[in-house]
């Protein structure tokens, strides 16, 4: 079944690169939580400027109802917004696939307990910046990476996706199991993130740094450490390390930082920022709870976690 | 008797103030703050609030300008130290650090040959050049520095003229177990609030409490490798300080210094644990990841 129609869940910076992509190939709906985003997205199109420029039309709405059937589904929230947008898609979309962007783990498994549609884990290395409702700055060009969860989908599912990404101009990679990438992936974020989040820092080289026994890069060297140890308890190998996603990440922040760009403020700092609770619960928290399902101390990410957690109270 | 003060910010003037008040001792203190020093020395240093004492000082900016002292009190922020000492040793017989944290009498053996180590609890906050604001009143212990250590009988002068002066002091043999007491519980409340922006109280409720805890078991096996016995235990003063009506809402320097932007004494708090612990063999992994964490932030 070629797809044809597709609702984004969500137009923060993510759902936002995804939608107005999907406009060169498809019909594309957004659910919005707020109406006044999705007046402002219906009346002047959703503008998306840096690694693309164009402005889309598209058909926004924050009423579920008023949503047209689709062939895929994108569910493109926050993790803390998860639940609110996994009830608005109960009992719709028959036949469509539904695909889940969130950090961290257990995205999936909440979506299951609203509809058994079949499901494609994603992760996206996609960032930007939000503008206002209508506009995002596409920042990173980096892949969306898929694939079937827990035989729910087909793997061909998953790469019938990744072929549409690719044909509205972003970059999209299909696994037959996304597991070790999302797992590396959570790795990555339950380690930058929080570092981030406690230093203020944006993800500079101070992240990469290990000369000193007390620099910011053995610490992020060690959470990694116990990330890892955690995924091998859980009998996962990791499609890539961390630490070299990380290494990597910091030298190109370097080369984007020398052309004048600024350097990438992970989600969690933003929200910190912004007084706004954090994805913690779902990044670090998901770590945290395997390793006590795998019977491994994480000593570090605990701590993290509570750091975090109590920078939230304020 | 002559007694130098340096460094007299809250801690400093609170040691220099009482002292100054006593007339067998001739009080001096060297602080680099111009306007400080030139009130001092036009009225007086005044302190006020738990007590209100209006002290004799000669103050100088200038440590050329410093005579030969019998004692010196060390009052600057840890960071400091080297380059204060560097500056006054000349003056010096024996040099007592009453400053935060571990690792202060190190650097003051650097420069001086008789040191005494010192735990002081009052605190205080400058208000204007020659005014303080004294917080909290409560007891300082010293004793010889073991690896370069000044006579008891200096230890033991020391600590009659304070106390004399309305600064109990306390001059024991070994004076460790204090130091590591207040070290275990510093390290914990303040690099935990100056990470979470919370105060002392809430520090010591979830979800922080499980990891203060476990932060000052580090310490307490860093201080025990060293052979230290704890004056007291470092948890009950984290509990009692946690209580509404002692200080809830207190929020801990380091909290303080991250919010005004300023430097820390962290090296010598959580990252005096974990140096420590290298020495000893004692792995202090939360203390080294606070300690990261804290030098990292902007």
């Amino acid at each position: 079944v070629a797809i044809e129609r597709v609702c984004v869940v969500g137009a923060g910076v993510i759902g936002s690169l995804y939608a107005g992509h999907l406009t060169h190939v498809a019909e594309v709906s957004i659910l919005t939580r707020r109406g006044e985003q999705a007046r402002k997205l219906g009346e002047g199109g959703l503008r998306i400027s840096g690694k693309s420029e164009f402005t889309a039309e598209v058909f926004a709405t924050a009423d579920p109802d008023e949503l047209a059937d689709a062939d895929l589904v994108i569910v493109a929230t926050k993790a803390t917004q998860l639940e609110d947008a996994a009830g608005a898609l109960a009992g719709r979309f028959p036949t469509a696939a539904v695909m889940t962007i969130q950090n961290g783990l257990g995205a999936e498994e909440l979506v299951r307990t609203r509809g058994d549609w079949p499901l494609i884990s994603a992760v996206t290395f996609m960032s930007g910046v939000r503008h206002d409702d209508a506009h995002v700055e596409y920042e990173l060009d980096t892949e969306t990476w898929l694939g079937p969860f827990a035989g729910t989908a087909t793997h061909e599912q998953a790469q019938e996706i990744e072929a549409l990404l690719k044909a509205a101009g972003l970059h999209a990679r299909a696994f037959p199991d996304l597991r070790p990438a999302q797992w590396s992936k959570l790795i990555f974020n339950a380690t930058v993130n929080t570092v981030a989040a406690l230093t203020n820092l944006p993800h500079v080289s101070a992240f990469a740094a290990r000369k000193e026994d007390i620099d910011l890069g053995n610490l992020v060297h060690d959470l990694m450490g116990e990330g890892k140890t955690v995924a091998a308890a859980a009998g996962v190998e990791l499609h890539e390390d961390p630490w070299e996603m990380n290494v990597e990440a910091c030298r190109r922040g370097e080369t984007l930082a020398a052309e004048g760009h600024y350097a990438h403020v992970p989600s969690m700092l933003e929200d910190v920022r912004a007084g706004r609770p954090t994805e913690i619960d779902f990044i670090t928290g998901a770590l945290v709870r395997e390793a006590a399902k795998h019977d491994v101390p994480v000593p570090l990410h605990m701590a993290m976690y509570r750091l975090v957690k109590a920078r939230e109270c304020g | 008797m002559r007694i130098a003060v340096i460094g007299c910010g809250a801690v400093g003037s609170l040691f220099a103030a009482n002292l100054g008040t006593l007339d067998d001792v001739e009080v001096w203190a060297y602080d680099p703050w111009q306007e400080h020093v030139d009130a001092i020395n036009a009225n007086g240093l005044r302190l006020s609030g738990a007590g209100d004492v209006v002290g004799k000082v000669n103050a100088t900016a200038d440590p050329a300008a410093l005579p030969k002292c019998e004692l010196g009190i060390v009052a600057t922020k840890s960071q400091h130290t080297s380059e204060a000492m560097a500056a006054t040793a000349h003056a010096f017989g024996a040099v007592c650090s009453v400053q935060n944290g571990a690792g202060n009498e190190e650097l003051v053996a650097e420069h001086v040959k008789e040191v005494i180590r010192g735990t002081t609890f009052p605190a205080g906050r400058v208000i204007e050049p020659g005014h303080v604001g004294w917080d909290t009143k409560g007891d300082t212990h010293i004793g010889p520095f073991e690896p370069s250590p000044a006579p008891m009988s200096a230890v033991e002068a020391l600590a009659e003229a304070c106390t004399r002066a309305g600064m109990p002091t306390h001059a024991l043999s070994d004076a460790r177990g204090a130091q590591w007491r207040k070290v275990i519980f510093n390290a914990a409340s303040n690099a935990i609030a100056a990470l979470t922006g919370r105060t002392h109280g809430q520090v010591a409720e979830p979800p922080t409490r499980e990891l203060a805890w476990a932060v000052m078991a580090e310490g307490r096996a860093v201080a025990d490798a060293q052979g230290i016995t704890l004056d007291m235990s470092p948890e009950e003063l984290f509990d009692h300080a946690a209580r509404k009506d002692v200080a809830y809402g207190h929020k801990p320097s380091m909290l303080q210094d991250v919010e005004a932007g300023r430097e820390t004494e962290i090296d010598f708090l959580n990252g005096a644990i974990v140096a420590f612990g290298e020495r000893y063999g004692v792995d202090a992994p939360l203390n080294r990841a606070l300690t990261a964490l804290v030098k990292g932030r902007r």
